[in-house]
């Protein structure tokens, strides 16, 4: 229940932490993050085979697939380090959103087969879910899929898929008849187009399917998959939030660094109160935000606990990620505002995180749903 | 929580009835048992366990129907007083003091604020000076709640005027009865007097009621406004409990639909929920050996939040917000006491200032916990009396 699931972290995840942050300190410093930002794909692949081989990819997955079998409050240590160093790349695309939606809906067939070569790194995947701005509700699907030859035929255009110009495999949410279905569909078979976006450390794509024939045997698990989905989406957005609370941190403490050092007047700006009181006013945001996040990926076996926990870490972290990564940039003036200084990346990042999966007032819809309110 | 806790815990309840017991003796046996400040040593009220298992005795108690009201009733004792005493105060001080405390036989109040001195504390005048076995007090103490129930007062003076502020005090605590001690109320925004100004006219105490050394009084009152901002900001309550649930109820018999006021109030409780969540993993943190910065967060936090809860709830209630059904009293509440929404408006707007004010929070925030630079100070090296006061 809710009030006795614990704080502390445990030796593994003290272990993933330190590891995580020597490895993404040394490969992945921010230099590179900034090479790779601007190159055209967005990330080094071969960065992935070494994340797989660290056993990141298949952290969550179960072993006898290939993986690890840890939870989410494992795999949230990796986000939050991600966070920190504005990580590039398709890991929540792949290793965390499409991962979970394989093993919660997947047939235990389509487990065997999907799940090694995403675990191993072999395979990247994404979901393909929404069409218009605001579908984070699953409510406005219009893609199609209808039976034909014993398999599917998907009618229908896909837009922000996460790294979906990466993803060897996407998992489209279609409607059929009234009910809606995820259908594992091999990328060569749609057309894929990277779409210019405003982070460009997270990339998305537009996919296109004209007609698209997918055997039966990729349709996944059992309609209606909403329910599973939903349920895959609000872990998803505790995995997000505590990426969110890395990022929020490291303005935090960039911030501070530069109150401290920055001399105007004959002192440092960080002794002006309005500095300073801005700066306290983010630690209370992150360390409140943390708080949520932490409780929502420990009490992922809990349904109904879920269910409140993730839209209140989701809408927590958002606010906070924003408004600090904001403050940063003010705390930095005209240097915070220029493309050398990071502090415009992470308030990319921030601002586009809080849209991915549902805006912090779609959220709190959730929230109140699960409340009653 | 261990055996033997859960063995006394079943003694207290079986032993004293909750039902038919006046609360006086039903507190004074689980102070007896060690079962009231659980971290105190044996013998004071504790059994030198870790702090956060009150929290689990509070809630076994209030299940078998107890009060633990005490704590709130006796607050300035109980949550203040009562941490000086262990940190600071001597065994036979100890032993006067806490039981009664406990069972709120003896009220306390806190005699800090001065007209001349509230956020900047150790600037305060009102002076001790010592006669052999006692000291002569004289000098005004302001904003001193419930003073005018308490029997015993924590005060901080001045015993040394030619040290540099921080340095020339000392904490001495004062049998409100004595000749010399004046209470007045001073009526607050919400029309009663739950505070009071007290002077001080040649008021005798003796020397065993002071607490710590002479010239010690900086760091023991420190003690008390550490343990102030724990009683005030970092409670583990129940999840949507308190006021944010007096904002429910209000919406739900509003039968309001409105998508606005209903995410605002989704943000509060969204916001109350993730201070909630902080208090619990500080106090975690605490437990294991490695306390961060969540806890410094509390009172600030709590303040914010409590103050756009209590304005919301007004929002929600329309023109109703706008009728005032407690009326103005202009009474001397004995205790602190919860009320209608419309008095928890006014009553909240103090909680950004009691106890530190929230300019202040931000401060200790940026400066102990982050490291950030001080301000220039006028006042630092100067002897007390040569500091620019108004
Ligand atoms: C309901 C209530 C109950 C109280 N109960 C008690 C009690 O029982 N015992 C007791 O001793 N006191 C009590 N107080 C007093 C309380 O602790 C003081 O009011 C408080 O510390 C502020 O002091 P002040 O009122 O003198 O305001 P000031 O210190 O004069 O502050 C005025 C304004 O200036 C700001 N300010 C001051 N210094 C700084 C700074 N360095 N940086 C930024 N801003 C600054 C403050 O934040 C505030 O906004 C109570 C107060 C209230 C409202």
């Amino acid at each position: 229940m809710a009030e006795t699931v614990g704080f502390t972290p445990t030796e593994e995840m003290t272990l993933i932490r330190s590891t995580a942050r020597q490895f993404l300190g040394d490969r992945l410093s921010i230099g590179v993050v900034r090479e790779q930002m601007m190159s055209g794909e967005g990330f080094d692949r071969s960065l992935w085979k070494e994340m797989a081989e660290l056993g990141w990819t298949g952290l969550m997955i179960p072993e006898e697939h290939g993986g690890a079998g840890y939870g989410l409050a494992e795999l949230s240590v990796i986000l939050d380090e991600m966070g920190r160093n504005l990580t590039p790349g398709p890991f929540l695309a792949s290793a965390v959103l499409a991962t979970m939606a394989v093993m919660e809906i997947g047939s235990d067939e389509q487990r065997a087969e999907l799940l090694p070569a995403l675990a191993s790194g072999d395979r990247l995947a994404s979901l393909a879910l929404y069409e218009g701005p605001r579908d984070w509700g699953l409510d406005g699907i219009a893609t199609t899929a209808r039976p034909s030859g014993g398999g599917w035929v998907i009618e229908g255009v896909k837009r922000h898929v996460l790294d979906g110009h990466m993803a060897d495999t996407l998992l489209v949410l279609a409607r059929v008849g009234d009910d809606l279905g995820l259908f594992a569909v091999d990328s060569d078979a749609v057309e894929v187009e990277q779409v210019p976006v405003l982070d460009l450390t997270r990339r998305q794509a537009t996919v296109r399917l004209n007609g698209v024939h997918v055997p039966a045997e990729r349709a996944l698990g059992e309609r209606p998959v909403g329910q599973g989905l939903r349920r895959v989406l609000a872990m998803g957005s505790a995995a997000l939030a505590v990426e969110q609370v890395g990022g929020a941190q490291r303005c935090l403490e960039l911030s501070i660094e530069y109150a401290k050092t920055r001399y105007q007047f004959g002192r440092p700006i960080g002794s002006f109160q309005a500095v300073k009181h801005r700066c306290a006013e983010m630690l209370v945001r992150v360390e409140q935000a943390r708080s949520t996040t932490q409780h929502a990926v420990r009490v992922t076996d809990d349904p109904e606990e879920l269910a409140i926990a993730s839209p209140l870490a989701a809408s927590v972290a958002s606010e906070a990620y924003v408004w600090v990564a904001g403050e940063t940039i003010q705390v930095h003036g005209g240097i915070g505002f220029t493309w050398e200084h990071d502090a415009h990346l992470y308030l990319k990042r921030a601002k586009t995180s809080s849209l991915l999966l549902g805006d912090p007032r779609f959220q709190r819809d959730l929230l109140g749903r699960a409340l009653g309110l | 929580m261990s055996d033997h806790v859960e063995q006394l815990l079943d003694r207290l309840l079986e032993e004293h009835p909750p039902a038919t017991t006046p609360h006086e003796v039903f507190w004074g046996a689980q102070y007896d048992l060690g079962l009231a400040w659980v971290w105190h040593p044996d013998g004071f009220g504790g059994l030198g366990l870790p702090r956060r298992v009150q929290g689990l005795i509070d809630r076994r108690l209030l299940d078998g129907g107890a009060s633990v009201e005490n704590r709130h009733i006796n607050l300035l004792g109980i949550g203040m007083g009562a941490g000086v005493l262990a940190a600071h105060g001597s065994d036979a001080q100890r032993r006067r003091w806490l039981r009664p405390m406990f069972t709120t036989e003896e009220m306390w109040c806190q005699m800090f604020s001065e007209p001349g001195a509230g956020s900047d504390l150790a600037g305060l005048a009102t002076q001790a000076v010592r006669d052999g076995d006692e000291w002569v007090v004289n000098g005004q103490k302001v904003w001193t709640t419930l003073a005018h129930v308490a029997k015993w007062g924590m005060l901080v003076a001045r015993t040394d005027p030619d040290a540099v502020k921080h340095e020339g005090l000392t904490y001495f605590i004062v049998d409100m009865e004595s000749p010399g001690v004046d209470v007045r109320p001073l009526y607050q925004i919400t029309g009663e007097a739950e505070f009071n100004e007290v002077f001080f006219t040649d008021v005798r105490l003796p020397d065993s009621n002071r607490i710590d050394a002479v010239g010690a009084g900086w760091r023991v009152s420190l003690t008390t406004l550490m343990n102030e901002r724990v009683a005030i900001g970092g409670n583990a309550v129940p999840r949507g409990s308190g006021r944010i649930a007096q904002a429910i109820e209000v919406w739900g018999r509003s039968g309001l639909e409105d998508p606005v006021l209903r995410d605002e109030l989704l943000r509060l409780w969204a916001d109350v929920e993730a201070f909630r969540l902080t208090s619990i993993r500080a106090n975690e943190m605490t437990a294991a050996g490695t306390p961060g910065p969540e806890g410094s967060t509390g009172k600030w936090a709590w303040a914010t939040h409590n103050k756009a809860i209590a304005s919301f709830i007004l929002d929600v209630m329309g023109l109703e917000g706008t009728l005032y059904p407690d009326g103005y009293s202009m009474s001397r509440p004995p205790a602190f006491e919860g009320r209608s929404p419309q008095h928890g408006f006014l009553r909240t707007r103090a909680n950004s200032i009691e106890g530190g004010t929230s300019e202040i929070m931000l401060n200790i925030l940026g400066e102990r916990v982050l490291g950030l630079p001080g301000e220039p100070r006028v006042d630092k090296d100067l002897p007390w009396k040569e500091v620019p006061r108004g």
